[in-house]
């Protein structure tokens, strides 16, 4: 089933039809004479003529060809794979919350202003922050937002000579492509060794022309900044604004909050944090908190109560403007809004905690046979560099793990860390999930010491084997001809 | 025990020994004393799924569902038909439970449905390339604003013209205004695009952003808009409903060099306003100007067919600042989504709900007007949404629909103040004739 190898399009036969809808019941307006003729379509599309089974088996089978969370165990950094609960799903499907349109009269759609509002009020109980707005579609939209946000406090204080944002280079890639994408110039800290902030390679780049940092905390390299609360207090006192990147929220639930810490601003992850799907890529749900002063110039609308009725707020002036062309991704809102009442305050604590043993007892033994550059306790990840007493590639180690039938940890990020192997198991595997993991990861040290080509010819199991990459990008072919 | 996490106190011990730390709290050492919270966060207790359906099951009272009621309301978003087929594809949690497909050995069920849904997006539109997607429809054009000034280096200026969604220009102008970008307009004017305003253009201006059909349901004078942009060497940016197009013209052909728009009328329920899926698509020539992912076609090293994410040089995780876009996450599953709609809709499907609202809408339309309480707001040809000026006070007409099972037409006067008690109406395939004539014969009696 695994060799199914057919596009839809392969399938197509004149006159096959899938769907079913009523005879036109109305006088039957003809578009020829309707419609001015230059705008009128003259080539057909080729789209395909299938049968309903052909639809479904064709996608079912390219279904079988996914690795999914479903599948299996998926420690891939930064990436925070937990399971995704199956009740989330079926809030989103029920008809009262599904089929509302979004224009609706705000008195017809209380139900769903409710869910928001509590929403908003819970994400700011764990944030430690004041405001929320849950329009951002993705992380890097967050990061989006909270930076235009960063723009807007100064400029409505007229310090317009901050033009710089200060991002460690051990940051994901969307920091400094967010910054740039509102105007911003990057100023990038080198980290220590440890993936932390150098105090004084920051001093240094502090300055009257800095609107603000961004990091994130636990950092990507799985370890807690120490020095956060001295940091956060430099950046202030320079006159900046300190950024949160929540992807690495998972670690430090219930135990302590970025506002506590100095944060400004804070983006949270739902896909990754809040158990909902990743969807293949999405979609996500990029929530921004700020701290009170900063809660004005949230996106409109956001989601107001008064007297018992919940409304969209337009009414801020200060605000950044619009950033979605509705409200977010609600249904996604709304699966992390169960996820929230499923776990509770106490859940959510239990949860980093878990994600944080998990961690810690992953590192403990694979340092035994992998590189350890760091040794720490780790947060909810850590980064390996290769593997000990060889020097086969972390690609070819991560293409063997397909052949044994996990997902591997993220490779080749942080860009500080040579060969780097991401791992992060989450919160919500068994004992023998991990233990399984650490037995494969042995057995792929022993098969590289033995006979590395095992590993450089991996994967053999897969749909496909490695792919021709370099052919992809220099032909390019993205649609079918 | 919460069943999502499953490692047993017993089990937490073993671990903790292995590792060679007394008790979770060790973990935390590397957190300040002072920032740790002493008590547990201020919010809900943990429900159980019973609990959890109740509580969904009383806000959901609280909320009118389009199944009960009869929805006349468009403007970006709309009432088709979903098949069956694309909830039971989209639920396969093969496919919602992966990642991005970091690892296309594992992964080529996903880069498949990309590879389809860009070829099937591409053949709609007339553009070469498209990408694997953008968040909604409005996030695409300001990302195609940004896309023209990545081409047209010199220039700054982009002009939108306001019979663009208003939510898609509020969108671009908060992109535009972080970049410095001067946006300027396009005048309305009977409900299209004023001609006159076309010579607004010039030698500045990096993009043209119209609409078609535009906000007001009307199909636009295309041709004439895309030659002044051709004049100037500006690029035309078209924002079009996929539904539309198995009848009106593909905008490649029309001139456009960037092609956006909303999928949410293929396949994607109305759930609030969100998760929608934005489109985006380009000529060759352009392709490496595009924000986002794309999928292209190789092979394996057995020579087999294959799929990867491809001119990756353009993206976050590889170019960091200098990147297109900041764009990672987009909205795949619905891209899915978009993908088998029109795998089940197919050719003549696409055409049938075409040429379904053009005649639907239009039947309104004239039943409306016969009504005496609406008079014609503009006077153009029109696809699925219409505007009337009503001579009752619009509020009156949406309470008296409302108590008849029905939610009623967009409110324009509640978005523009010069557009008091004009109606919006949205019909779709979807729509039968005895419930437009139940809508009329309401309408009928409104004082």
């Amino acid at each position: 089933m695994r060799d199914y190898n057919k596009l839809i399009i392969e399938l197509s036969k004149e006159g096959r039809k899938a769907y079913s809808i009523p005879k036109n019941d109305v006088e039957t307006v003809d578009p020829e004479k309707y419609i001015p003729e230059n705008v009128l379509r003259k080539e057909d599309p080729k789209l395909p003529e299938v049968y309903e089974v052909d639809v479904i088996r064709h996608y079912t089978n390219l279904s079988n060809k996914n690795y999914g969370v479903d599948t299996g165990f998926y420690p891939l950094g930064s990436c925070t794979m937990k399971y995704n609960p199956k009740i989330n799903e079926d809030m989103a499907k029920l008809p009262n919350f599904a089929n509302i349109h979004p224009r609706q009269p705000e008195d017809t759609v209380q139900g769903s202003l409710e869910l928001m509002y509590e929403l908003q009020e819970k994400l700011c109980e764990i944030t430690g922050t004041d405001g929320f707005t849950l329009q951002p579609a993705a992380g890097a939209h967050g990061e989006l937002t909270g930076l235009m946000i960063i723009k807007k406090y100064h400029e409505e204080r007229n310090d317009t000579k901050r033009t710089k944002i200060i991002v460690p280079d051990s940051a994901h890639g969307t920091n400094p492509a967010s910054a740039t994408a509102v105007g911003y110039d990057i100023i990038e800290i080198k980290s220590r060794k440890d993936g932390s902030i150098d105090l004084d390679e920051l001093k240094g780049a502090l300055t009257d022309e800095v609107a603000g940092l961004m990091l994130t905390n636990p950092s990507t390299l799985g370890l807690f900044e120490r020095n956060i609360c001295e940091i956060s207090k430099l950046v202030h006192e320079a006159g900046g604004l300190v950024y949160y990147d929540g992807a690495n929220l998972n670690a430090i639930m219930g135990k302590s909050r970025p506002g506590d810490m100095g944060f400004d601003i804070v983006h949270l992850n739902l896909h990754k944090t809040f158990s909902t799907p990743h969807g293949g890529g999405g979609p996500g749900a990029g929530p921004v908190g700020v701290r009170h002063d900063l809660v004005k110039y949230l996106p409109v609308p956001v989601v107001g109560k008064k007297d018992d009725k919940y409304y969209l707020d337009y009414d801020k002036p200060s605000s950044i403007g619009r950033l979605m062309g509705f409200y977010g991704n609600f249904g996604v809102l709304l699966k992390a809004y169960t996820y929230i009442l499923k776990m509770g305050a106490s859940g959510l604590r239990e949860a980093s905690e878990a994600a944080v043993l998990n961690a810690n007892y992953l590192q403990s033994q694979l340092k035994k046979e992998y590189k350890l550059p760091i040794e720490q306790v780790c947060k909810h990840e850590f980064v390996l560099s290769g593997m000990k007493d060889s020097d086969v590639h972390t690609l070819d180690i991560a293409k063997r793990m397909l052949d044994y039938g996990v997902h591997p940890p993220t490779v080749y990020f942080p860009l500080i860390i040579d060969e780097a192997l991401m791992v992060e198991p989450t919160d919500t595997e068994t004992l023998e999930t991990l233990d399984n993991f650490i037995e494969i990861m042995n057995k792929i040290k022993k098969e590289a010491i033995e006979n590395p080509k095992i590993l450089e010819e991996a994967p053999t199991t897969t749909p496909v084997r490695r792919l021709d990459e370099v052919q992809a990008a220099r032909k390019p072919k993205v649609k079918w001809d | 025990m919460n069943p999502y996490l499953p490692i047993t106190p017993e089990e937490r011990e073993q671990m903790l020994k292995k590792i060679g730390v007394d008790s979770i709290e060790d973990l935390f050492c590397d957190v300040p004393e002072h920032i740790k919270l002493k008590e547990e966060l201020k919010i809900n207790d943990p429900l159980s799924e019973m609990e959890i359906r109740r509580r969904f099951s009383e806000l959901g009272k609280n909320n009118k569902n389009i199944d009960d009621y009869t929805c006349y309301l468009g403007g970006g978003a709309y009432d088709h038909y979903i098949p069956s087929t694309v909830g039971h594809i989209a639920g396969r949690s093969e496919f919602y439970s992966s990642y991005t497909p970091y690892q296309p050995e594992v992964s080529q069920g996903t880069l498949q449905y990309i590879f389809e849904y860009q070829s099937m997006l591409a053949e709609l539109t007339g553009m070469d390339v498209m990408n694997a997607s953008m968040y909604d429809g409005a996030t695409a054009t300001a990302e195609a604003a940004l896309m023209a000034l990545r081409i047209k280096k010199k220039r700054n200026k982009i002009i939108v013209s306001k019979t663009v969604n208003p939510d898609t220009i509020d969108v671009l102008e908060t992109y535009c205004h972080f970049r410095d970008i001067e946006l300027e307009y396009l005048e309305e004017k009977d409900g299209e695009t004023d001609p006159a305003s076309l010579e607004k253009i010039d030698e500045e201006t990096a993009g043209v952003i119209i609409q078609n059909p535009n906000f007001y349901g009307i199909i636009e004078d295309v041709v004439h808009i895309s030659e002044a942009a051709q004049k100037s060497k500006s690029l035309l940016i078209m924002n079009v409903d996929p539904s539309t197009l198995g009848v009106l013209e593909a905008p490649g052909k029309l001139g456009a060099d960037i092609v956006v728009g909303e999928g949410q009328s293929l396949g994607i329920p109305l759930s609030y306003g969100g998760p929608y899926v934005g489109f985006m698509g380009t000529t060759t020539k352009n392709m490496r100007k595009l924000p986002g992912r794309i999928c292209g076609e190789t092979v394996d090293e057995d020579g087999k067919r294959g799929f990867v994410l491809t001119l990756q040089a353009r993206e976050q995780h590889i170019r960091r600042e200098k990147a297109n876009s900041n764009i990672c996450s987009n909205q795949s599953l619905y891209a899915l989504m978009n993908t088998v709609y029109l795998s089940t809709m197919g050719l003549s499907g696409m055409k049938e709900v075409g040429n379904q609202c053009i005649s639907k809408a239009s039947y309104a339309y004239k039943k409306l007007l016969e009504t005496d309480k609406f008079e014609k707001a503009f006077d153009k040809p029109f696809f699925k949404e219409f505007v009337v000026k009503s001579k009752v006070d619009a509020e009156k007409i949406n309470e008296a629909l409302f108590e008849n099972g029905i939610i009623g037409p967009l409110d324009l006067g509640k978005i523009n103040e010069d557009m008091k008690n004009h109606l919006m109406f949205s019909i779709t395939e979807k729509r039968t004739k005895d419930e437009i004539d139940k809508l009329v014969e309401i309408l009928k009696g409104v004082e």
